[in-house]
């Protein structure tokens, strides 16, 4: 399942890659992808483990960047 | 400005104005350190707060080499060495750069979401008798939808009535409006402008052009390109790296020189303000993002930043002719009459293909252009595999290819050009003959020309077509090389053969293909680059090729290709400039030259520039009109033009 949300207010790029790479980390991900200027965050993950991955993807997020706020 | 931006000024304005007080009371007040220490250190809070808690928060858990950390030790540092002034104007310039970037880069995401703001709101629907307003979603395919003048078409379909102009130019690039009336396809996305048109959907919305293109658009930058990646893995190690050195630089050198240590930390701390990679990283993805907008502004829609990079460096450009460089219809391009006029010659042909619907016979038709009087026309008589014989105002008229004239014991002098021959004979003597040919684009050899100019090698033209047509089209439009007679599965081996030949000769060297996409799907998917054009309305063009041309001028590829060159310019030179400078004032630094006024600067101040010049990449007013020049230019060999 590939699924993509919006990271309101991702306003550092390193940031964007810093959270690329942390997430790519997750276990049960298959690909993901942050658009910096797109202000967006693409994750694909096997079906049954979706929902479980895209919640540590969030914890994740909030600590490498708290300003940003995930958006489904 | 979002909130979060306006919050940030507010801070940064009453920072400034706590530490231009300071300033001034310690340069020209006998005012008590106490006072002036006061004043910086509330600036130092008013503006630093957030990234100190956010420092703390990271190494906590264990983030060190984080900006906020930097910054925090860099300043706190330099308050710990008395030097209070620097201090506040490290954070204070740093969050004012932050502020910057963040308003410059949220500018730019509005200017090219607002170039792609294509998307409908609503769809006009009869339901119960009454037109409502729906989502476009909920439109069923086969459901009729309205359309009034200034609204934007929801949904591909077909017209049943009314006749309007449609305004392309979001979709294309193209500033003439499409004419259209009933019965022809609408694609989604443009503006109707003058007329109500009614429309029958024939497809959902979210397979409509519209919302593949903006589905398209919003995924372009996750395919990232080479120097993207690169600058994100420099950071990586650059970070630490730096961090390292200003460690070595604040302990080593006064042991080995027994100096004291406040100098050596103020270098150090100098080191960690530079180390911040963010002005390297911010400004690639903004050029590449500046650049797939500016290409779409022309009518050139680019899949990712890594496409856009391998266009730049194209050497190699194969085209497919049909459609491509031709148009695929046919057109009388001469009229040799012998014994008549070339008007009346084309007028018997006319006449006696007048039953006749084959592509060939419409073509001298259309070249005819007046009406058919058919009273006059008797006998008609089709020879299968020849042509035809009627009876045209009494005369005996024969129509058709050599071997009818060698059938009919005609004594005609045969063609030597290469196309779609049509003799034609009256009453047993030879009347002439008709060239048809499949029509060469009116731009097709601006197009060559532009891309030889702008740095291309060489230029292929694959075709199915016969080897005499092929080489002829190919020598017209100065193209290097044709490969003629070629079945689809021959062109992927070309290709390949190619690219085996380009890469041998060339590092960096991409070859970029060229078709309709109706069937070169694997061609595309081969090259390095496939482009697909004419592409509006073509959902599987779309899904194969990396790069979509709107219409079917083939000299978009250039405008792309310069397009291309221009964004890849702009990122070298932004990481060429930022790690130059930074590296420059890393030595000074390390010298004892470079205050933190100059450390702020390589930081701050070069990402500025850097976003500045990136923005740059979404200006391609220049290529846009170059382009529309060379599609304004008639052919020299438009078929109207010969046979008149």
């Amino acid at each position: 399942m590939k699924k993509s949300v919006k990271l309101i207010d991702l306003d550092c790029a390193n940031c964007a890659a810093k959270i690329e790479d942390a997430v790519k980390k997750i276990d049960g991900v298959t690909n993901a992808s942050v658009s910096f200027m797109a202000q967006k965050m693409t994750l694909e993950a096997p079906d049954d483990k979706f929902a479980q991955v895209l919640d540590e993807a969030v914890k994740l997020i909030n600590k490498i960047e708290p300003d940003v706020t995930v958006k489904a | 400005m979002t909130k979060k931006q306006k919050k940030l000024l507010q801070r940064i304005t009453a920072a400034a104005i706590l530490f231009a007080a300071g300033m001034l009371l310690s340069l020209f007040a006998e005012t008590s350190d106490y006072i002036i220490f006061a004043l910086f250190g509330i600036s130092y809070i008013i503006i630093g707060w957030d990234i100190i808690w956010k420092a703390f928060c990271n190494i906590r858990q264990g983030e060190a080499f984080d900006e906020n950390f930097l910054m925090t030790v860099a300043t706190a540092g330099a308050f710990i060495l008395g030097e209070y002034s620097e201090g506040v104007a490290v954070m204070l310039f740093y969050q004012i750069g932050e502020w910057f970037q963040s308003y410059a880069v949220s500018r730019s995401r509005q200017s090219i979401t607002a170039l792609m703001d294509i998307r409908p709101d609503y769809a006009n629907v009869e339901r119960d008798g009454e037109l409502v307003q729906v989502d476009p979603d909920e439109v069923a395919v086969g459901e009729i939808i309205t359309v009034k003048p200034g609204e934007r078409v929801p949904i591909d379909g077909k017209i049943i009535s009314g006749r309007s102009a449609l305004d392309t130019s979001a979709l294309t690039g193209e500033s003439l409006p499409r004419e259209v009336e009933e019965g022809m396809e609408v694609i989604s996305g443009c503006i109707n402008q003058t007329g109500i048109l009614k429309i029958k959907t024939t497809k959902e919305f979210g397979e409509s052009t519209v919302a593949k293109i903006l589905d398209l658009v919003e995924n372009s930058s996750e395919k990232k390109a080479r120097s993207e990646n690169f600058i994100t893995r420099f950071a990586k190690f650059y970070t630490p790296i730096v961090v390292f050195a200003a460690l070595l630089l604040a302990t080593i050198p006064p042991y080995v020189l027994n100096e004291p240590f406040s100098g050596w930390i103020y270098r150090a701390l100098t080191f960690l303000v530079i180390s911040c990679p963010c002005a390297l990283v911010i400004s690639i993805p903004l050029s590449f993002f500046g650049g797939i907008g500016g290409a779409s502004k022309c009518g050139v829609l680019v899949k990712g930043s890594n496409y856009l990079e391998a266009l730049a460096d194209t050497e190699t450009v194969v085209f497919d002719k049909t459609g491509t460089l031709t148009k695929g219809s046919f057109a009388v391009t001469s009229i040799k009459p012998v014994g008549m006029t070339k008007a009346e010659l084309l007028e018997l042909a006319a006449y006696a293909e007048d039953y006749s619907n084959h592509p060939i016979s419409l073509s001298i038709k259309r070249a005819y252009g007046k009406d058919i009087k058919h009273g006059m026309i008797k006998n008609i008589e089709e020879i299968a595999g020849h042509g035809v014989r009627a009876i045209i105002g009494g005369q005996t008229v024969l129509c058709g290819n050599g071997k009818l004239m060698q059938r009919e014991k005609i004594n005609y002098t045969p063609c030597t050009e290469a196309g779609t021959v049509i003799y034609a004979a009256v009453d047993g003597k030879f009347a002439g003959y008709i060239l048809i040919e499949d029509e060469v684009k009116a731009d097709a050899a601006a197009a060559i020309k532009m891309l030889k100019t702008c740095g291309v090698r060489e230029t292929v033209m694959l075709t199915g077509d016969s080897d005499a047509v092929g080489q002829k089209i190919a020598k017209r439009l100065g193209l290097d090389r044709a490969f003629t007679q070629l079945l689809p599965a021959d062109k992927v081996e070309h290709v390949e053969r190619l690219l085996e030949a380009l890469h041998k000769r060339s590092n960096r060297g991409k070859l970029a293909f060229v078709g309709d996409g109706i069937n070169d799907a694997p061609v595309l998917a081969r090259a390095d680059v496939g482009i697909a054009m004419g592409a509006l309305g073509s959902d599987a063009a779309i899904e194969a090729a990396d790069i979509v041309l709107m219409t079917d001028e083939p000299s978009k590829i250039a405008a792309a290709i310069k397009i291309a060159r221009k964004t890849l310019g702009i990122v070298r030179q932004n990481i060429i400039f930022a790690i130059g400078i930074k590296i420059a004032v890393l030595a000074l630094g390390a010298l004892g030259y470079a205050s933190m006024w100059a450390a702020v600067f390589a930081d701050v101040g070069v990402s500025v520039i850097a976003i500045l010049n990136a923005v740059r990449a979404l200006n391609v007013n220049k290529y846009k009109k170059e382009q529309a020049r060379a599609a304004a230019v008639k052919s020299s060999i438009t078929p109207a033009a010969e046979a008149a």
